[in-house]
């Protein structure tokens, strides 16, 4: 203990400090007796407290026994299943609530109850301590012969081997980040010109006259689910929302003005923030929202944010009626699709 | 002032009363189940000179005494068809209590009868969706697990992905699905009613709204996990754990670092 112990004035004790520094509070002196040391009602309580928690503990173990023992979970009662959950957790919870806190009140009540002072230690080890570590490690580095120039081809050996070594790791590692380094894959979709608009899941074609006003379809491009490989890749980059508006709450943005037909607009559906699919949409608002950052697009004016932490506009993809009077592409979209990524500048 | 001390609360009293009142409320509430709704399918006569008259005395106000509407309103109801009469009556939601952002489904304000008649009467303004028959909204008939996909495709952004519901921007929200009857669930696709968009028979088929109403109602069969909470998503669940969960544990180990009186 602090020699300063002793010198503490009743002050210091108030404030905590003596000319600027924290001073050791020290360790109260006097015993404060539990009242279950001086009254025995008290202890013949608390030791009936005990008792009571653990039988607790029994109670929930006989909950938890019982709930399996009449659950009825083969059967197609869902209900059940759920009672038996319940019944076995809420048993099992106090089984074991039970046991730790009686084990607590008791050790807290009860049990022999006296103060011990534990003395720290200096953290500094003594100099003959300090003095025969270094030797030890100057009489190994005199053994091994490193640091004395000589076995110049072990240690350089020994160098490279350490500095190569986590390679065997790094390599794995890095490799296993992407089967494939290109960049080129985000900027473009499967889309292509004269390719339908489809129904997600089922795939079926949509024809123009099927939208009526006030309609939204999930759209993903005809023959997606006929591919054999990276069919979830093109997917995630390709869905689509059609809606269809009516014409004259429909603002065409400048240069778009042959993208929409009739009312009927379509939208990449990956959010410009971080690529959340973006598919809450308020008919009567044309507000078409994202469920994870509350992203709002205006669908009615080129899809361009109105609130949230999305940037860029929602991607258009143009579409046009072919002669069987089917929605398709007109082309791929005009730009990458979903969030900014560092090559999307250039 | 003695034998008071001797028969006060210990002060770890409130907790445990705390952990087995919460333990209490968690069993009783699975053993309380939401119990499904039943559908109204009941056919009677078109009485469209009696609906006009419901009409001209319960809607015409807002929507006007031909059902052509009024800017800034009520929107025209020439060509809603029967199905949506049915829906917005059916459900409470019209007539509407007091303008706001989202007409609130509560009590419904007719009888069976009078809103086939105010339906009769909508639907003879101009041609539109009818109500579904009984057998179209059977979720017996329906094939659940088909029924996911298309709900997860199409409804779950907005409804959630057991239909329990979800917040829109500025006060308009897509309720919950739980105690929706099927054919209201039905209609509500066929002609989408407020914030909701259209889900038309050519883009979701009339089998596959029998198919979402038959994975709705495998959801009201309850969760065989533990409690749903609403199944509003993670708030709930994070709710609960972050604060009675670590209350408890703060809880007691104050209790268990305190000495003993």
């Amino acid at each position: 203990m602090n020699a300063d112990n002793g010198n503490i004035t009743s002050e210091a004790h108030e404030t905590g400090v003596v000319n600027g520094e924290f001073v050791d509070p020290g360790v109260p002196t006097e015993h404060r007796p539990r009242r279950a040391d001086v009254d025995p009602k008290a202890a013949n309580k608390a030791e009936r407290q005990v008792a009571a928690l653990f039988g607790l503990s029994v109670l929930g173990t006989a909950l938890a026994i019982y709930g399996y023992v009449t659950s009825d979970a083969s059967g197609g009662d869902l209900g059940a299943v759920q009672r038996t959950t319940m019944l076995m957790g809420v048993g099992i919870a106090l089984a074991m609530f039970g046991v730790g806190t009686g084990a607590i009140h008791w050790a807290k009540t009860l049990m022999r109850d006296h103060d011990m002072v534990e003395e720290r230690h200096a953290l500094r080890s003594s100099a003959e301590a300090r003095a025969g570590a270094i030797q030890v490690l100057k009489d190994g580095a005199k053994d091994s012969g490193v640091g004395v120039g000589r076995r110049g081809l072990i240690k350089g050996s020994l160098v490279t081997a350490l500095l190569i070594a986590p390679l065997s790791l790094l390599v794995p590692a890095v490799g296993n980040l992407g089967g494939d380094w290109n960049v080129s894959q985000f900027k473009h979709t499967m889309w292509r010109k004269g390719m339908r608009l489809a129904k997600d899941p089922d795939g079926t074609p949509i024809k123009a006259s099927d939208v009526t006003i006030g309609s939204v379809f999930h759209v993903i491009p005809e023959g997606l689910n006929e591919l054999e490989h990276g069919k979830l890749e093109e997917k995630a980059k390709a869905v689509v929302l059609l809606i269809r508006m009516d014409p004259r709450e429909l603002n065409v943005q400048p240069g778009r003005e042959d993208w929409s037909f009739d009312g009927i607009i379509a939208y990449s559906k990956i959010c410009t923030h971080v690529g959340c699919p973006v598919a809450l949409y308020e008919q009567q608002t044309h507000h078409l929202l994202c469920p994870c950052h509350q992203s709002t697009f205006d669908v009615a004016n080129g899809a361009k944010v109105i609130f949230g932490p999305a940037k860029r506009p929602l991607p258009q993809l143009p579409i046009m009626v072919d002669d069987e009077g089917y929605i398709v592409a007109k082309d791929d979209f005009n730009e990458p699709i979903g969030p900014s990524f560092w090559e999307r500048l250039k | 002032m003695h034998r008071l001390s001797l028969t006060r609360y210990h002060r770890a009293a409130p907790l445990v009363l705390l952990f087995i009142l919460l333990a209490g409320i968690t069993t009783a509430a699975s053993f309380v189940q939401s119990q499904p709704a039943n559908a109204t399918a009941a056919a009677s006569t078109d009485d469209i000179s009696e609906g006009s008259k419901l009409f001209a005395a319960n809607c015409a106000t807002c929507h006007g005494l031909a059902a052509q509407g009024q800017d800034g309103v009520a929107p025209s109801l020439i060509g809603v068809g029967a199905a949506a009469v049915d829906f917005q009556v059916g459900t409470g939601r019209m007539p509407m209590q007091a303008s706001g952002p989202q007409a609130p489904a509560k009590t419904v304000q007719f009888s069976l009868d009078q809103i086939h008649q105010l339906s009769a009467y909508v639907a003879s303004l101009g041609p539109g969706p009818a109500v579904p028959d009984a057998q179209a909204v059977d979720p017996a008939l329906g094939d659940a697990s088909k029924g996911m996909q298309l709900f997860r495709t199409n409804c779950a952004m907005c409804h959630g992905s057991v239909g329990g519901g979800g917040a829109l921007s500025q006060g308009k929200y897509a309720p919950s699905l739980m105690k929706t009857t099927p054919t209201h669930i039905y209609e509500a696709m066929l002609v989408g009613p407020q914030s909701m968009p259209v889900f038309n028979n050519a883009n979701i088929t009339p089998e596959d709204k029998r198919d979402i109403i038959a994975y709705l109602d495998e959801q009201r069969q309850g969760a065989p996990g533990g409690l749903s909470f609403g199944s509003i998503g993670p708030v709930a669940e994070g709710l609960w754990a972050w604060l009675l969960g670590m209350g408890l544990i703060v809880g007691f180990t104050v209790w268990i670092g305190v000495r003993s009186s």
